[in-house]
């Protein structure tokens, strides 16, 4: 009697795991041969009709007021906004799942990170835009970071530089210019750190994410040195890489920069830059408005200007930051995102925004129109910034790179390698990674 | 005549009891539960087995050289994943020197649940021996202590971020303004911020099951003890502690299994990347968010193998009784007399037959 039951349920137990495997194996994707997202889709790019459109946290609450403008011109073919978290990395992961299924999210038009350009596109997340598109009125380095393989997949929006925050009241009071080298800076600290004491000299990003790349790479380019050649191929332990990172190295050792700034976001460092414990920031162009709050949040209010990030033998190289605009391959409505894109990127539209938000504009022209320039002075420095901007590595598995040069930035700020050695290993995983 | 026997012999409807201590509601507990097996099985145990699966796959990631498309679909690839995580040493500097990056996860994962759990333990038990007590505001004391539980997670790691802030309230309560310590970065100090928020926010949960262990000891037994004169330190020892230990044993296994898989925390707080911290559990996430999903599958297997043995050494050498279901164990026992019963029996017939010579083998 008690065999029996047993026996009764040992098969119960065995079909039904059976059961569950067999639906496991049919979910699980099998071994397809390499296909790639086909041509068949542009049929689709005259499709016209309602579509979404995909951003991180609008912190300027300005974005929804340009769509309404939109939905009054074109009310059959409405964009609604979907807004995602402002934090990159959970955008990207957003994005990815919407790709992953099949378009289930129903995002069409993303906000695409210039460092996401590569893996979107080759992954086939975002699809080629058409060739006949007109970018010859946009600044090269924006057009050039939305292009993988010679075809333009994201359509340049905002651009984004890195600017030199320095103590405009300290340096005159001195009777010094701002620095364009590395040495002068350190230099011009000495004199002020002299009649202002227990002021710090120079800070930027150094904790361990993506802004230590953007910071790095603004070192090591700066210094003449490059992460990938011409070809694509790493080069980051030449002599003048090296050089790059060493200067900053030594800057941790001998307090140039404050121990404190490994722990640094651009949040922090603004915060100390606005308590007045900073001569010189790095930080992007944000902080200009916040910096100049009167309202008692900023202790250097009117007492800042802005100028290119030093070098080693001259002006520095910053790193190019910014979005533009993709439209995702499972789109239905390529027509209308098409079209949506190059309206919002119009050359009214992008002086109206940058107005409203202050984020960088992508239209060259509007880089030297008056009513811009006198409402942000900081314009002329951040165009000659972004035009000598040099773009992180463009590869394909983005976020294997960034973290290998997280990792050998890190540990060489902190003393655990030397910079060498760092660079050393840094190149050996890069050439692992962008083969 | 014929009908009395009948009615006599009629079978009285009597339910069949499967055993003897059982009371006859097994089908009307199998219907309840139904529902809630029916939700775990499609929200826990097909994922579980799909994710099994998938641990022999791998995206085929190459890049097209001249589309510079990367190729879809993912191909069978066996134990290939598993042993990759093992077959491939990378060299990361850590609070313990240059060593591999699994054995310096797998170090720091010891060490937290090691050191968290012993002083969540000796802190939850008295918590729980100040909360037994009847006392004006027990009630508020009592939900004080219990807040820090019922914060999730990911929101003391934000919390405690800005507390060791390098401008934070911990360095300014230590007087470290001039030389303030860098919790926030990449050292001993970071392990140290780790094991404060982490037994901050679970030595509650010990305390609470503790609190409900010790609430079963009866009072007579004290009395008992301070009629025969024990101290406050012997009472501790020899009565509340043995009384208390199933609870005690069940609370920690749970805060072992807990702190092997913890992630929020140090991701949390400390933030990817950083070698002193890094649990394992990081490299499935790190992984996942590269889509290379196989592999992290395999790395999800690991860590729970690693976590289904540590709990089976609990559960065999401290006796932890999980379960606690009284009849279960009395079948259990009931059994286990059975059949030293029939031993005993087969023995003595065994030897008793060796004595009989067979009658009509003689002659």
């Amino acid at each position: 009697m008690a065999s029996k039951n047993k026996l009764a349920r040992l098969t119960l137990s065995v079909l039904s795991a059976t059961a569950i495997l067999a639906t496991a194996a049919c979910g699980s994707s099998s071994g397809t041969a390499g296909s790639t997202t086909s041509a068949s889709t542009d049929a689709s790019w005259s499709k016209t009709g309602p579509i979404n459109y995909v951003q991180g946290k609008d912190t300027s609450g300005n974005v929804q007021k340009v769509i309404d403008k939109w939905n009054a011109l074109h009310p059959d073919q409405k964009v609604t906004l979907i807004e995602l978290s402002d934090n990159a990395d959970q955008q990207r992961a957003s994005m990815i799942q919407n790709a992953q299924s099949k378009g289930a999210s129903n995002y069409d038009v993303l906000s695409v990170d210039v460092v996401w350009t590569a893996e979107f596109a080759a992954n086939g997340y975002i699809s080629a835009l058409p060739s006949n598109l007109d970018t010859s009125g946009y600044l090269k380095a924006a057009v050039d970071s939305g292009t993988y393989f010679n075809k333009l997949y994201a359509f340049p929006s905002t651009s984004d530089g890195a600017l030199l925050y320095y103590r405009k009241d300290l340096l005159d009071a001195a009777g010094l210019k701002p620095p364009t080298t590395w040495a002068d800076m350190k230099a011009d600290c000495k004199t002020i750190q002299a009649s202002t004491p227990g002021i710090d000299c120079y800070g930027g990003q150094f904790q361990k994410y993506e802004g230590l790349t953007c910071n790095i790479a603004e070192m090591v380019n700066s210094a003449g040195g490059q992460f990938l050649d011409d070809k694509g191929a790493p080069t980051v332990n030449t002599d003048a890489a090296v050089a790059g990172v060493q200067w900053a190295v030594d800057a941790f050792k001998d307090g140039t920069i404050p121990k404190a700034a490994l722990t640094w976001q651009e949040e922090p460092s603004r915060q100390a830059f606005q308590d007045g414990k900073l001569v010189f920031l790095r930080n992007w162009p944000y902080v200009y408005s916040l910096a100049n709050k009167t309202d008692g949040s900023s202790k250097v209010a009117g007492k800042f200007a802005v100028a290119p990030i030093p070098g080693l033998n001259g002006p520095g190289v910053s790193t190019l930051g910014g979005h533009n605009m993709g439209i995702s391959t499972y789109s239905q409505n390529k027509g209308t995102a098409l079209a949506f894109i190059q309206w919002w990127n119009s050359p009214e539209n992008q002086k109206a925004n940058t107005i409203a938000t202050s984020n960088a504009p992508t239209w060259t022209a509007l880089y030297t129109d008056t009513d811009l320039t006198s409402q942000f002075q900081y314009l002329p420095v951040l165009k000659a910034s972004i035009d000598k901007a040099q773009a992180r590595p463009k590869a394909v598995k983005y976020g294997d790179v960034t973290l290998a040069i997280q990792d050998a930035a890190y540990n060489a700020l902190n003393g655990t390698t030397t910079a060498k050695a760092a660079m050393d290993d840094l190149q050996t995983k890069l050439t692992a990674l962008v083969k | 005549m014929a009908v009395t026997t009948a009615e006599r012999t009629a079978p009285t409807t009597i339910k069949r009891k499967k055993n003897a201590f059982s009371d006859g509601q097994g089908a009307l507990a199998a219907m309840l539960l139904a529902p809630t097996l029916l939700v775990m099985f499609f929200v826990t145990g097909i994922p579980i087995v799909m994710s099994i699966v998938e641990a022999f796959y791998r995206a085929k990631g190459g890049v097209d050289p001249n589309t510079g498309l990367v190729q879809t679909g993912s191909s069978f690839v066996g134990l290939q994943n598993f042993t990759d995580i093992f077959a491939h040493p990378s060299i990361v500097v850590g609070v313990y020197g240059s060593m591999d990056r699994l054995i310096n996860a797998f170090i720091n994962t010891t060490l937290f649940t090691v050191v968290c759990v012993v002083l969540e333990t000796i802190l939850g038990v008295a918590m729980a021996l100040i909360m037994a007590r009847a006392f004006r505001g027990r009630g508020l004391v009592r939900a004080s202590i219990l807040v820090p539980w019922a914060i999730p997670t990911i929101v003391s790691a934000v919390m405690w971020k800005l507390i060791f802030n390098t401008d934070g309230v911990a360095n300014k309560v230590l007087g470290l303004t001039n030389s303030p310590i860098l919790w926030l970065g990449d050292n001993r100090y970071s392990q140290m911020a780790i094991i404060i928020a982490d037994v901050w926010k679970t030595a509650p949960f010990i305390g609470l099951l503790t609190l409900a262990g010790l609430q079963t000891i009866p009072a007579e037994v004290y009395e008992a003890a301070k009629v025969d004169g024990a101290s406050a330190w012997q009472t501790f020892t020899r009565i509340t502690l043995p009384m208390v230990k199933p609870a005690l044993v069940v609370a920690v296994l749970f805060r072992t299994l807990d702190t092997l898989r913890m992630f929020d925390l140090p991701w949390g707080m400390i933030g990817p990347g950083k070698y002193s911290v890094e649990t394992l559990s990081v490299f499935a996430y790190l992984e996942m968010n590269a889509t290379r999903y196989g592999q992290a599958a395999a790395y999800s297997i690991v860590l729970f193998l690693y976590i289904v043995l540590v709990a089976f050494l609990f559960v065999k050498l401290l006796g932890a009784d999980v379960v606690g279901d009284e009849e279960l164990k009395a079948i259990n026992a009931q059994r286990k007399r059975m059949r030293e019963l029939h031993r005993k029996q087969a023995k003595a017939s065994a030897s008793v037959r060796t004595n009989i010579t067979s009658g009509s083998a003689a002659s």
